[in-house]
């Protein structure tokens, strides 16, 4: 492997080796996941093969409006996704759309305002992916926390209720302690950035012959916008989702 | 006239009936013991005075208007509620004891706290105590503070000295007696029979969500 230059079909063929190390080991250990690694396998070439061509083809494309819908399509699987841990909630897709979608674009418009990325296919949709994504992760989070809080704190919530209290000031501990979940594991891996793990694009710049100091300065950046959009799109799903729980009389459901 | 009036309340939670055509009329300055056994729907009687839940059927009509045309916020600021179990938030008492004040935006009087920890024969240091290290009887003791900084118009106890010994349940009783003295309606469950005929001036027996017979004693 040498800096950025193309990996050759004949150094594919001699790493697909490496798959016959873990179906060795499969066998010997009576795991039968054979026929599973070899799907799998399977899968994958012929996903990233598609999604290869697919995005090579994209970022032909210079079009701004293709690239907002494409990113929308995004935004709405990443919704469906996230909302499906908010089962029974209202609104629950609703309310992951407009979260991540105002998560992402704030930080994609701060992004290209300031010249750091253009809005063209190449740079937006791969940011746009890691944004949108780590931003379903967090939604799910949340949700997921609120839903088990909003059970195990219901005297807390009642007790306040009693005290004459509006249901905001009933939930904030749930909806800060829901918000809190699902920023902290960007934050965790913000923390361990280098020391534990080389993230993916940084590794991959890298690998494609970027020098690590130039590298870095992408992540940064990459580190940034992820902060960023997580504590968006969290503070405004969990404040919008918390009236869930509440009727029109104030009364927990 | 009546302060608080139940008129024909049916209460049915997951296709259940839990209260069923109960009518009363709560006067100001009544001080009533409701009593009946387990599940005969005492608690959820008194969640749908504080509105914390609403009737499936009937009406529930408070100096004059209904509980519609009120705002739930200020009818439970008005008609206080203590739970069985005590529940404190937060670190400390002074946050459990600041909380009223914090949902009006006043500051906290601190005045009218020390003297209502004194009646319940709690030192003023206990506003810094941490929640973890109460015993049973001080957390109930706070939430009756809690509840009573305001002065309700009426006051909801449910069960309040069913876990606390002796010494700490007529601290309790003598404060909701003073308390009753000042103009405050009680309505406090208990399954202490002695207890609700030695304060109470009408007693309501429930069973199967029904009211059975209301005794009036004085």
């Amino acid at each position: 492997m040498n800096g950025g230059a193309d990996i050759s079909i004949s150094s594919m063929l001699v790493s697909s080796l490496l798959v016959m190390v873990s179906l060795f080991f499969t066998y010997f250990q009576k795991l039968n996941l054979e026929k599973e690694i070899i799907i799998g396998v399977i899968r994958a070439v012929v996903q990233l093969v598609v999604v290869g061509y697919l995005l090579n083809y994209i970022f032909g494309l210079k079009s701004p409006i293709f690239t907002t819908f494409l990113l929308s399509f995004m935004i709405f699987n990443a919704s469906y996704n996230a909302a499906k841990r908010n089962k029974g909630a209202k609104n629950g897709l609703l309310i992951s759309f407009i979260s991540i979608a105002l998560g992402a674009s704030i930080t994609i418009s701060i992004l290209v305002f300031s010249g750091i990325i253009k809005y063209e296919a190449y740079q937006i949709i791969p940011i746009g992916g890691m944004i949108i994504s780590n931003s379903m992760v967090a939604l799910g989070l949340c949700f997921k926390q609120m839903n088990s809080a909003f059970k195990d704190k219901r005297e807390e919530v009642q007790t306040k209720l009693s005290l004459g209290a509006d249901i905001l000031p009933s939930s904030i501990d749930i909806i800060r302690d829901s918000i809190k979940t699902g920023m902290m594991p960007t934050i965790d891996s913000t923390k361990t950035l280098g020391i534990v793990s080389l993230p993916g694009m940084m590794t991959g710049l890298i690998l494609a012959g970027t020098s690590p100091v130039s590298a870095i300065k992408y992540q940064i950046i990459v580190t940034f916008m992820l902060l960023s959009t997580t504590a968006i799109c969290s503070f405004i799903a969990c404040y919008m989702c918390y009236r869930n729980f509440f009727n029109k009389r104030k009364q927990l459901i | 006239m009546s302060l608080l009036s139940l008129e024909n309340i049916t209460y049915i939670n997951d296709n259940k009936i839990i209260l069923k055509d109960i009518s009363l009329n709560i006067n100001s300055g009544d001080f009533i013991s409701i009593v009946g056994a387990s599940g005969s729907g005492k608690s959820t009687f008194l969640k749908l005075c504080a509105h914390l839940i609403s009737p499936t059927e009937g009406n529930m009509i408070y100096r004059n208007k209904s509980y519609v045309e009120y705002s739930p916020i200020d009818w439970r600021k008005s008609i206080g509620y203590c739970f069985q179990n005590p529940c404190l938030f937060g670190d400390t008492v002074i946050e459990n004891l600041n909380f009223p004040y914090l949902i009006r935006n006043i500051m906290m009087d601190s005045s009218r706290v020390t003297k209502l920890l004194s009646l319940f024969k709690l030192k003023k240091s206990y506003l810094n105590e941490k929640v973890k290290n109460l015993s049973g009887g001080e957390k109930q003791r706070i939430a009756l503070i809690r509840s009573i900084l305001f002065k309700p118009k009426i006051l909801l106890l449910d069960e309040v000295t069913s876990a606390l010994d002796v010494d700490n349940t007529l601290i309790v009783e003598n404060v909701i007696k003073a308390l009753n003295r000042e103009g405050i309606t009680i309505l406090w469950i208990t399954h202490n029979p002695e207890q609700s005929k030695k304060y109470s001036n009408k007693i309501i027996v429930m069973e199967n969500g029904q009211i059975m017979s209301l005794e009036v004693l004085k």
